[in-house]
């Protein structure tokens, strides 16, 4: 196995694949900006790591980083709990300051190396290929994709380990401490996950889109399911569309893969969120339209069960008068009495509308469903 | 220290520098205090990324470096940004959050696809832009001023106008709208005036972190006041005092991003004001707890005298006295006595403790 292309593309699909999986918890616990803060505040981690071992590709650099990604978790906790800031603002503080750290001692000391501010925005993922594995002198392939499906390993583990605790305390955190799990040492795990994954990932896409990663195909899987299960695998799918179209995109223009990858999760989301059969834009303007209609429909109905005994039937069961009543648009007014005579819920009888049988019964249906404490 | 300051003053980088940060601290400290009160602290965050594609995109079609022409593609795409947050999470069950991770990463995506297309342009080099990432204080131009100055005059004049409608729109927008107003219009406004603040401060500290500008001052302004028009001053007095200090630092040392100075003087200044700032600050709070505690000790000691007192006893045995503060370590316990005894509340006499009528008038005026 020698070929660059494949290899990278393998890599994309391995990192994207890997950081759907703990994404999906993130966005489901309602905490998407929490990657945007420990994929910045590792660099933190990195470089310290990097100045105490002078080496970028030490396990201690993960280790290290990690750590960071705790802390940064740890202190936005912390700043939160004296009530003095807001949580959206502790998250914006915090990892803003430690990526500040990160930048200036990278700038300071470690400018002339391997360490760049550009890597840090933009991964080096098509450098891969060039550092490889060698083992008792065979070539086994780049070194990032045996680190990475490390992480993977690990976050499939985890996941299936803790899949009931980490469901529990994403759906329902109160219940979870009521039955004795401990949110906070689950929350930490999971933080310690994606600080590992955020890191993996950081080498190989840079630190804003392990941003992309982690939000972006979830949360596109979100609109096309509300299993959990389903939505792991969703989305992990579209990790591996992401690193492969990502890919090719960039080598047919010739661009940045990790920019690329991010606007191919952008263009995959527009279009579900576009398309999505229940939660698309589409379909939920189709489903809004519709159900304006019906009840619409539903209200001329009652309208006309309201007076159907009243002397002032002639006048108010009025064609013209209900027309001018309902302040609808004249043109939808029509259209919805010609569609309830056409589903023989009420009958035109000289510009008097009455309603039939079927007609009495689906208005009082509907008024008890309109309201419902009127009922007994 | 003077001569510092005189040759800080003559030298001209320096005193554009100087004058660009302040600019870009006062608009982004004051418009920035509206997103802090109405918890959209990280949508500044997004809107600041979300430029890149827009400055990459203006230099392509344009092939101008010009600051108007960059920095109103920035601005451009910027609204586009957080027009496109509104949409998805009116439109869609993804919350708020979600909204601004994919905004964030997915044009900050674009806009490296951009940057990558130019750095490959035979006709004209990057590095005119790459400035935009972090920032760099030092390449501000006279040009540069004039553009952030219009652009932050206009935003903060804005504000002024509308200052009664945003008011009304942080603190109680559904009595805004039951007066007629247009929250989904005012809220259109406060978020263009953010882009804007934001788009003023890029070419100083960069998209990566000019989200701070917005946060920082805001937050820190807040501990000391509780008043909207002196949380704006402060927070336009914060930012300009971040921006000042973080450009003279990182033009004075060797290898110092601007963007990232900047960032850490104005966090300092936010710890500076959690911890100290009166009323709200942590210190204080412990001082205010503190005394509270030493009052209800002393009360509780006073009130059990007290009793004795009604019970026509002249006095309490020491020993009494202290086990009744057994939770208190010895030291403690022999410190309230003395100061009880110190404040005339308390006396030892022949029969033992005993309170003075001060002290008796102490325990009358808690009912």
């Amino acid at each position: 196995m020698n070929n660059p292309a494949l290899e990278i593309q393998i890599l994309a699909a391995l990192v994207a694949v890997t950081c759907t999986l703990s994404g999906v918890f993130l966005v489901l616990r309602k905490m998407a900006m929490m990657s945007d803060a420990i994929s910045h505040s590792i660099l933190l981690g990195i470089a310290v790591a990097f100045l105490y071992t002078n080496s970028i590709h030490s396990p201690l650099l993960i280790l290290g980083a990690a750590a960071t990604g705790l802390v940064t978790v740890f202190l936005v906790e912390l700043l939160k709990q004296t009530n003095l800031v807001a949580e959206d603002a502790a998250i914006g503080l915090i990892f803003t300051a430690l990526f500040s750290i990160g930048v200036i001692i990278i700038s300071r000391y470690a400018a002339n190396v391997h360490l760049d501010i550009d890597a840090v925005l933009l991964g080096e993922i098509a450098f891969a290929p060039f550092r490889r594995l060698t083992v008792f002198g065979y070539d086994l392939g780049p070194k990032s994709i045996y680190i990475m499906a490390g992480i993977l390993l690990l976050n499939l583990l985890f996941i299936s380990l803790f899949f009931k605790e980490l469901k529990l305390i994403t759906f329902d955190p109160k219940l979870a401490a009521a039955l004795g799990f401990t949110p906070a040492l689950i929350h930490y795990s999971l933080m310690g996950v994606v600080s590992i994954t955020a890191v993996g990932a950081f080498d190989a896409v840079g630190s804003i889109l392990v941003v992309a990663l982690m939000v972006v195909p979830p949360l596109t899987a979100y609109l096309l399911t509300e299993e959990l299960e389903n939505m792991l695998l969703i989305s992990g799918g579209f990790g591996v569309a992401i690193g492969i179209l990502g890919y090719q995109m960039a080598r047919i223009l010739d661009v940045s893969i990790a920019g690329s990858m991010a606007s191919m999760a952008g263009l995959l989301f527009l279009l579900t969120f576009l398309l999505a059969p229940k939660k698309g834009l589409i379909s939920i303007i189709i489903r809004r339209k519709q159900q304006q209609f019906s009840f619409a429909c539903l209200t001329l109905l009652i309208h006309l069960f309201n007076h159907e005994d009243s002397i002032e039937i002639n006048e108010e069961s009025n064609e013209e008068h209900i027309i001018d009543f309902m302040r609808w648009p004249p043109p939808n007014t029509l259209k919805i009495i010609n569609q309830l005579i056409e589903m023989g819920l009420i009958t035109n009888d000289k510009h008097i509308l009455r309603l039939t049988d079927q007609g009495r019964y689906e208005a009082r249906i509907g008024l008890n469903t309109i309201k419902p404490s009127t009922e007994n | 220290m003077i001569n510092f300051f005189s040759s800080l003053l003559g030298d001209h980088t320096l005193k554009t520098v100087m004058i660009g940060a302040t600019f870009l601290g006062v608009t982004s400290g004051s418009i920035g205090t509206f997103a802090v009160l109405r918890k959209q602290s990280l949508l500044g965050d997004a809107i600041s990324h979300s430029a890149l594609p827009g400055i990459a995109l203006a230099f392509l079609l344009t092939g101008s470096r010009a600051p108007i022409i960059l920095l109103t593609g920035g601005l451009l795409v910027g609204w586009i940004s957080a027009l496109c947050m509104m949409v998805i999470v009116k439109y869609s069950s993804i919350k708020y959050d979600g909204a601004l991770g994919i905004i964030l990463s997915v044009f900050f995506g674009i806009g490296m696809v951009l940057m990558s297309f130019i750095q490959r342009l035979p006709t004209a080099s990057q590095a005119g832009l790459n400035k935009f990432l972090f920032g760099r204080a030092a390449t501000l131009l006279q040009e540069d001023l004039v553009v952030m100055g219009w652009f932050g005059g206009i935003a903060l004049l804005l504000m002024l106008i509308f200052w009664k409608e945003i008011k009304l729109l942080c603190f109680n927008p559904e009595f805004g709208s039951s007066l007629g107003f247009s929250m989904l219009a005012l809220d259109l406004l406060v978020t263009t005036l953010l882009v804007v603040a934001i788009v003023v401060g890029l070419q100083t500290v960069g998209v990566v972190l000019m989200s701070v500008m917005i946060i920082a001052p805001g937050v820190a302004a807040r501990q000391w006041t509780n008043r909207l028009e002196i949380m704006v001053i402060l927070a336009g007095v914060f930012g300009a005092f971040s921006g000042i200090i973080g450009a003279i630092i990182s033009s004075e040392v060797r290898r110092m991003p601007t963007g990232p100075i900047i960032v850490l003087v104005s966090f300092l200044l936010v710890v500076l004001s959690i911890l100290f700032a009166p009323n709200r600050g942590l210190i204080y709070n412990l001082y205010r707890k503190n005394a509270i505690h030493k009052k209800i000790r002393e009360d509780q000691i006073l009130i059990y005298c007290y009793h004795f007192y009604q019970e026509g006893l002249e006095g309490v045995s020491g020993e009494k006295l202290l086990n009744r503060l057994n939770f208190l370590s010895n030291r403690r316990r022999i410190k309230l006595l003395n100061r009880l005894i110190k404040d005339g509340l308390l006396s030892f006499g022949s029969k033992g403790w005993h309170l003075t009528p001060k002290g008796i008038n102490r325990v009358l005026s808690l009912k």
